[in-house]
């Protein structure tokens, strides 16, 4: 007989180690439906680290990928620590993205010193302010903020493509709904020369700092974990339990809201309304694979970007749907789901009972 | 000595490095009641589980006497085989399906999954035959969610004699019940045991074990330390048993009342899915302990919300410290000297996860001397803690371990710590003793006590009516959310308290 146990306490090497297994997990699954397709799973996986690191321009092509990952992960691992389930990143993301178009296509004439802070600003607050109704819904009303944003990823897109069929649509785009291009001024200059890894990774990086540091050392952090652990024991203490909610909210849109911005501004150029492939969903399964650690994220973030970048080059090398990648990726995160269940509970096989004194 | 129904010989179950229970022994007869009485944590709930087949023993052996009368063991670890032996449990909290009714509750788990029909007809006979014998009466068509607590409990017992129990174990029974439904429980208890049945009763209430036990087992620290017959047993010797020193009886000390610090004058409050206030009274002053004694439910959630600054009152005034109150949230309360031990300790009192260095600075946190510019000053936070676990005893693995590893004991001490520490000007202590060993007890009402000597006023929210009238200066009953006038407590007898909490406080005065 099987008996499943909680663990006293997780230890904190099983806390990291479940998520890296269940990457190698998921890779080792997606191995199935690989070697279905006819191609050998060794192979295809060979061409995977490939594509994903076996050149600079594969480094650069993957850090690209990892960049939005980190700030739509970010958001989600912030918004899940005060139990806030903000399904919405894409929609703020594509929120910030209008908001980055709006005041970076030539509506304010201004040298990049002045022109970057403020395109990164105005999407960080449109993002913020998207989430910041399904987040008054549900402090107001109980709304459950799972459903409102993710409708209002729907909604958002469908925004979008109203403003790229109308106010927005560059004339000289010969009919293709898409906006203005981004002006040189407000453009996030790029990394290194000839390779579109671009700034938007440091803002990335430094928000990540940013967050942890805010979460571990600071008052603010502090009552945002202690909202999300046990929200009436922190209302009892005395915590402002309203104001850390829509603290995390604007905090966690605004991240999102940043993604959009690097994916305009620093990777496109100009807004389409198929600017990001479910950044903001695959962010849910990075902060998931991170623990809802900051530091986690970058780490997850890179995992997942290299599994798209480097499914592409397995799909171009042996002929094996690119989809392979969108597969490791929902594997991943049902495996790391399986895995946080196993850092908390263990299973004893109690065959026979422990000596027992008969 | 009548026939014997259980033996546990040499159980020892370790968790870790704790020794929860080590090797017990212990027998049970049929038609016997048997107190299993120690403090909270002594091991009386993992033995029970043990029987139960919850969990399974490191060593030792559990033996259940089969329709023959001979003793068997009983496979480890299947509350299956503890059921079909005959062995039902009645937990401390109710395991009944809410919105199902009482019969189907006790129908629940004895049908085959897969049938399509259900055969409440010959289980209402059943169960029907089952209350006239128990003289246990409950609605069986009425859903559980609209049955009182009592009532509840009824269902849970009828549920383990619906599947013909033999050993029937009762955890702390008498926790949730006014003193009327206690006495009730007892007599039903011992017209089960004059049936044949055997019972075990978990209990750490000293006055309830020596009304309804034919014999005592004491447990310390996870071992059998006393077993005794009820009759002739003395209450100061078990006590002392269970503890392994001597109980410091609390005592007042005569004292002047001072100014007012907190009153209520007619408000009215609702409370939401709980009943509310309605035109109450109350005015505590320095130096006075006020206890509110009644059956829970009757708006004393209302009451402690108002004083924890959670609620405003709908109607009428409300004054602190003798100013009418204008911010009425708990960070305002606390800065102004309220020191707050909310009913539940789990639930509102400290937050797991965090660690017991971060729930005892919780309520400061945002004072400059834990945190500057919004950086906490982990220095001050850990300092605070350890002087915390020193002076309040709280004992645990340190600051930094997480405080849901605590026992309710050592949480309550916790939260003592963060909220008198402050030299409070009031207290509100709202059920400060519930589901606590008499040790840890004690020491709650030593701090209340000496908050009072200090000149604090004090709310003590209790259904201990022993704990009421040991500590408090003035006694309010509070009744259908309305509060009585608070009345000296040397002039107050335990059977008129118990007439005012069951709604009789016209009779009395007419």
């Amino acid at each position: 007989m099987i008996v499943i146990e909680p663990r006293p306490s997780p230890s904190k090497a099983l806390t990291i180690a479940a998520p890296v297994f269940a990457g190698i997990a998921a890779l080792a699954l997606a191995a199935i439906p690989i070697a279905l397709a006819g191609a050998n799973p060794i192979d295809a996986y060979g061409y995977m680290v490939t594509g994903a690191f076996g050149s600079l321009f594969a480094f650069s092509e993957t850090l690209t990928r990892t960049t939005p990952l980190i700030l739509t992960g970010l958001a989600a691992a912030v918004a899940f620590r005060a139990r806030l389930w903000n399904i919405g990143g894409e929609g703020q993301l594509y929120a910030g993205a209008l908001a980055a178009v709006a005041v970076g296509t030539g509506a304010i004439d201004a040298p990049p010193w002045l022109m970057i802070p403020l395109v990164l600003l105005a999407g960080a607050i449109a993002g913020a302010l998207f989430f910041l109704g399904p987040a008054l819904l549900k402090l107001r009303f109980g709304a459950d903020e799972v459903v409102t944003t993710l409708l209002l990823n729907f909604v958002m897109l469908l925004f979008v493509q109203m403003m790229l069929e109308g106010p927005l649509k560059d004339p000289m785009s010969l009919g293709w709904p898409q906006s203005a291009p981004i002006t040189d001024a407000a453009a996030l200059p790029t990394l290194i020369p000839r390779m579109r890894v671009h700034s938007g990774l440091i803002v990335g990086l430094v928000a990540v700092a940013a967050v942890w540091v805010m979460m571990r050392r600071t008052v603010w952090g502090m009552e945002i974990r202690a909202v999300g652990e046990n929200a009436p024991a922190a209302r009892y203490a005395g915590i402002p339990v309203t104001a850390t909610v829509v603290r995390v909210a604007l905090l966690s849109g605004a991240l999102a809201g940043l993604a959009g911005v690097g994916e305009v501004a620093g990777l496109k150029g100009y807004l389409t309304n198929d600017l990001s492939p479910g950044f903001g969903y695959a962010g849910i399964v990075v902060a998931m694979l991170a623990g809802l650690s900051p530091l986690g994220v970058v780490a997850a973030a890179l995992f997942i970007a290299a599994v798209f970048v480097g499914a592409d080059s397995m799909s171009r090398g042996l002929g094996v749907a690119s989809y392979i990648a969108d597969l490791v990726v929902a594997l991943s995160l049902l495996c790391v789901l399986v895995g946080g269940f196993f850092t908390r509970f263990r299973l004893r096989f109690a065959g026979r009972p422990a000596q027992a004194g008969s | 000595m009548p026939d014997l129904v259980l033996r546990l010989s040499g159980i020892t179950k370790r968790f870790g490095p704790l020794v929860a229970n080590d090797g017990v022994d212990l027998d049970l007869h049929r038609g016997e009641v048997l107190a299993l009485l120690g403090e909270n944590g002594a091991g009386k709930t993992t033995l029970m589980n043990i029987l139960f087949g919850h969990y399974v023993a490191n060593s030792g052996e559990v033996s259940v006497a089969g329709e023959d009368g001979t003793l068997r063991p009983l496979p480890p670890g299947s509350p299956h085989a503890a059921l079909a032996a005959g062995i039902g449990m009645v937990h401390q909290h109710f395991t009944l399906a809410e919105n199902l009714t009482g019969l189907e509750n006790i129908m629940l788990g004895t049908e085959p999954v897969l049938r399509l029909s259900r055969r409440t007809g010959a289980a209402r006979k059943k169960v029907g035959a089952v209350m006239r014998e128990s003289g246990l009466a409950v609605d069986l068509d009425v859903q559980v969610s609209r049955l009182t607590v009592g009532e509840r409990q009824r269902v849970e017992i009828l549920k383990a004699l619906y599947r013909d129990a033999r050993i029937l174990v009762l955890d702390e029974p008498t926790a949730v019940l006014t003193p009327a439904e206690a006495d009730g429980l007892f007599a039903t208890i011992r017209a089960l045991a004059a049936g044949g049945l055997a019972v075990i009763f978990i209990s750490h209430k000293l006055g309830e074990v020596l009304a309804v036990s034919n014999r005592i087992a004491v447990l310390r620290g996870g071992r059998k330390v006393g077993e005794m017959a009820t009759a002739g047993a003395d209450r100061r010797g078990i006590a002392e048993m269970m503890v392994g020193r001597d109980v410091p009886a609390s005592r007042r000390t005569p004292r002047e009342r001072g100014r007012p610090l907190f009153e209520l004058d007619r408000v009215s409050v609702g409370g939401g899915h709980r009943r509310g206030l309605e035109d109450a009274s109350l005015a505590i002053a320095e130096g006075e302990i006020v206890g509110i004694a009644g059956v829970s439910g009757n708006g004393q959630a209302a009451l402690a919300a108002l004083a924890a600054g959670l609620a405003r009152p709908a109607s009428g005034a409300m004054r602190l410290f003798g100013a009418e109150v204008r911010g009425h949230d708990p960070r305002s309360f606390s800065r102004a000297g309220v020191a707050r031990i909310p009913e539940d300790r789990h639930h509102d009192g400290v937050v797991g996860a965090m660690t017991v260095a971060e729930n005892v600075a919780l309520e400061e946190i945002r004072e400059p001397r834990f945190q500057r510019g919004g950086f906490l000053r982990f220095g001050a936070i850990r300092a605070r803690a350890e002087q915390a676990i020193r002076d309040y005893d709280v004992r645990c693995q340190g600051p930094e371990a997480p405080a849901r590893l605590l026992s309710g004991g050592n949480i309550q001490k916790l939260i003592l710590a963060r909220v008198l520490d402050r030299e409070p000007r009031l207290v509100l202590a709202n059920q400060p003793t519930r589901g606590l060993d008499i040790g840890a007890q004690t020491e709650v009402h030593r701090r209340l006590l000496a908050a009072r000597e200090r000149g604090a006023g004090v709310l003590l929210i209790s259904e201990d009516l022993d704990e009421l009238m040991m500590l408090s200066d003035r006694i309010s009953v509070i009744y259908a959310g309305r509060l009585s006038e608070a009345l000296p407590a040397e002039g107050l007898d335990r059977g008129t308290l118990g007439l005012m909490m069951a709604g009789h406080a016209e009779e009395k005065a007419a």
